[in-house]
């Protein structure tokens, strides 16, 4: 007769723990936080499996981990959301109970199965102004937390989220977002410590555009993304800078402006070449 | 069991399995209930018993499409309607008209949306022309047993060709038959009980390579027609300034036109028939 070997369920869920963290922690990362025009999703992506996509009008969905469950987590969350619009209405559809089904689903997994599932996932829904936008982070175990303004995934998420959570405002334009989301994702994984320089093929860019009614999820590649990447931040008003101080403000705005310009501009190119 | 997700702790199937990429097979699977067509009908011929919707018409136009549709619904010889719309966007680059059962056609169009974003979303990519085309034939296949006891729909389906090479052949228009079956037409189409009006006052005006606003002006002409001879097909509604839906989609999406736009347009129309009755 084999010999049964007793093993704790402490013992049996710290296991599962860490080879579910230890999965995530090996992947890239992803960050997802809230400027002036909406929710910002930026995830380090070689491939074109996407890390980041639609779920409905107003929510998007970010994940880190293993492909093929996080996919199908997401899959699942576009079925409920679909269907729940259809039976219902567009407007009943919330990210509150998408993310509560993740966490649903994930915990089942983490306790019934052998294997946990190696993914963390953001559910956002964009609101109607920053302080209305909504961020849950969905892990491995099942646990949701509310994370207001930014949140980051993936490997080493905690120095990256340190250095979101420094330098984020609820008022940063879309290229200060895009920037400050790059700029963290590049503070780790350099060597030896010292900062990368992530470029416009290493990323996976889009927002929840809070401005727009019906679906706010846009994609940003190619040009709109570049350009985002490397316009100069607006000047600070220090005393070497020669402009006024009084003009930064103006500046500021006409920053935003441009980067409405820029949004629409991918509008129309996605009209030619929809993906 | 509207959440879409089991209540039980057990997970639902659609999590393990990656299962297809339709909403309605989707449906047809977890929650049949929700589709047209799936409900058992009583015996008999139930046509009069649900309003009508009539006239839709479309034609291709420079970079584009337009459609057009009155705005009544009758139920025998009452006007159940005089302000339903029958024409809608199907996705970011076509549209969609229906014409016969009014209850059944809405659903129709609303799942057919529902089909067309759940695709886009879950694969990453819009369907083709065609591919769109054909999910709708199957829509209406699936209701050929409601449609036999009177509760028949006939969409109408129009689009822009994003895969289109020749500039001329980048708007396209599908029609349907009962059975699902699907048929392209060339220059311009209409369905609906006006659709014989509006269609022979087509035929004389449209040529290739209309405007986006002549065609519009054609459509709306063609609805006057269709309302001139047909008792189920409403004219424009001067007094209550109740005008046609009028749609158009081109490469940079779909736009419903304003009821201004299409009211100077209507006003226009039946200016002109005060002097020539015939357009």
């Amino acid at each position: 007769m084999a010999m049964q070997f007793y093993a704790s369920p402490e013992q049996i869920m710290r296991d599962r723990s860490e080879h579910a963290r230890k999965g995530i922690s090996r992947g890239r990362s992803a960050v997802v936080l809230t400027y002036e025009g909406g929710v910002l999703f930026v995830a380090e992506n070689l491939t074109s499996l996407r890390k980041v996509s639609e779920i409905y009008d107003r929510i998007g969905f970010a994940a880190v981990g293993r492909y093929n469950e996080f996919e199908n987590l997401r899959r699942a969350g576009v079925r409920m959301a679909d269907l729940n619009g259809y039976s219902y209405d567009r407007r009943d559809v919330n990210g509150r109970a998408i993310a509560n089904a993740y966490a649903h689903a994930l915990g089942a997994i983490f306790t019934e199965q052998v294997k946990a599932y190696e993914v963390e996932i953001c559910v956002a829904e964009v609101g109607t102004s920053p302080e209305a936008d909504e961020l849950y982070r969905i892990t491995y175990d099942g646990s949701v937390q509310d994370e207001p303004g930014v949140m980051a995934m993936g490997g080493q998420a905690e120095a990256i989220s340190g250095a979101l959570k420094e330098a984020h405002r609820a008022d940063l334009s879309l290229g200060e977002a895009v920037r400050l989301a790059v700029k963290a994702l590049g503070s780790v994984g350099g060597e030896g410590g010292q900062p990368r320089t992530l470029g416009d093929e290493q990323l996976e860019v889009a927002v929840l555009d809070r401005r727009r009614t019906g679906r706010t999820f846009r994609r940003i590649t190619g040009v709109a993304l570049t350009s985002l990447l490397t316009e100069e931040p607006p000047a600070a008003p220090s005393p070497s800078a020669p402009a006024p101080s009084s003009s930064a403000p103006a500046g500021e705005s006409g920053g935003s402006d441009d980067d409405l310009e820029i949004l629409d501009d991918i509008d129309e190119a996605e009209g030619g070449t929809k993906e | 069991m509207p959440a879409g997700f089991d209540p039980s702790r057990r997970l639902p199937d659609f999590f393990a399995n990656p299962g297809t990429s339709s909403f309605t097979q989707f449906l047809s699977l977890n929650a049949p209930e929700l589709l047209p067509g799936r409900r058992p009908l009583p015996p008999g011929y139930s046509a009069d018993m649900a309003p009508h919707a009539t006239t839709v018409v479309s034609i291709v136009c420079a970079g584009g499409v337009v459609m057009a549709g009155d705005r009544r619904a009758t139920a025998g010889n009452l006007i159940a309607s005089r302000d339903i719309e029958k024409v809608h966007p199907a996705d970011p680059y076509s549209l969609v008209g229906m014409a016969g059962t009014a209850g059944v056609g809405i659903e129709l169009i609303k799942l057919f949306q529902v089909e067309l974003e759940h695709y886009e979303k879950i694969e990453g990519a819009m369907l083709s022309l065609d591919g769109k085309a054909n999910r709708l034939a199957a829509l209406v296949r699936n209701n050929l047993g409601a449609a036999m006891q009177g509760l028949a729909v006939v969409p109408i389906f129009a689009g822009v060709d994003l895969a289109a090479t020749d500039p001329a052949k980048v708007g396209r228009i599908f029609s349907f038959d009962v059975a699902g079956g699907l048929y392209e037409e060339t220059g311009y189409d209409g369905i609906g009980s006006g659709s014989l009006f509006a269609k022979s006052a087509l035929k004389k005006r449209y040529r290739p390579g209309l405007s986006v606003d002549e065609a519009v002006t054609l459509g709306v002409e063609a609805l006057y027609d269709a309302a001139d001879d047909d008792t189920a097909t409403g004219g424009p509604d001067l007094t209550r300034k109740i005008y046609p839906v009028v749609m158009s989609a081109t490469t940079e999406g779909t736009r419903r036109h304003t009821d201004e736009e299409v009211g100077a347009i209507a006003e226009a129309v039946v200016a002109r028939r005060m002097e020539n009755i015939g357009g």
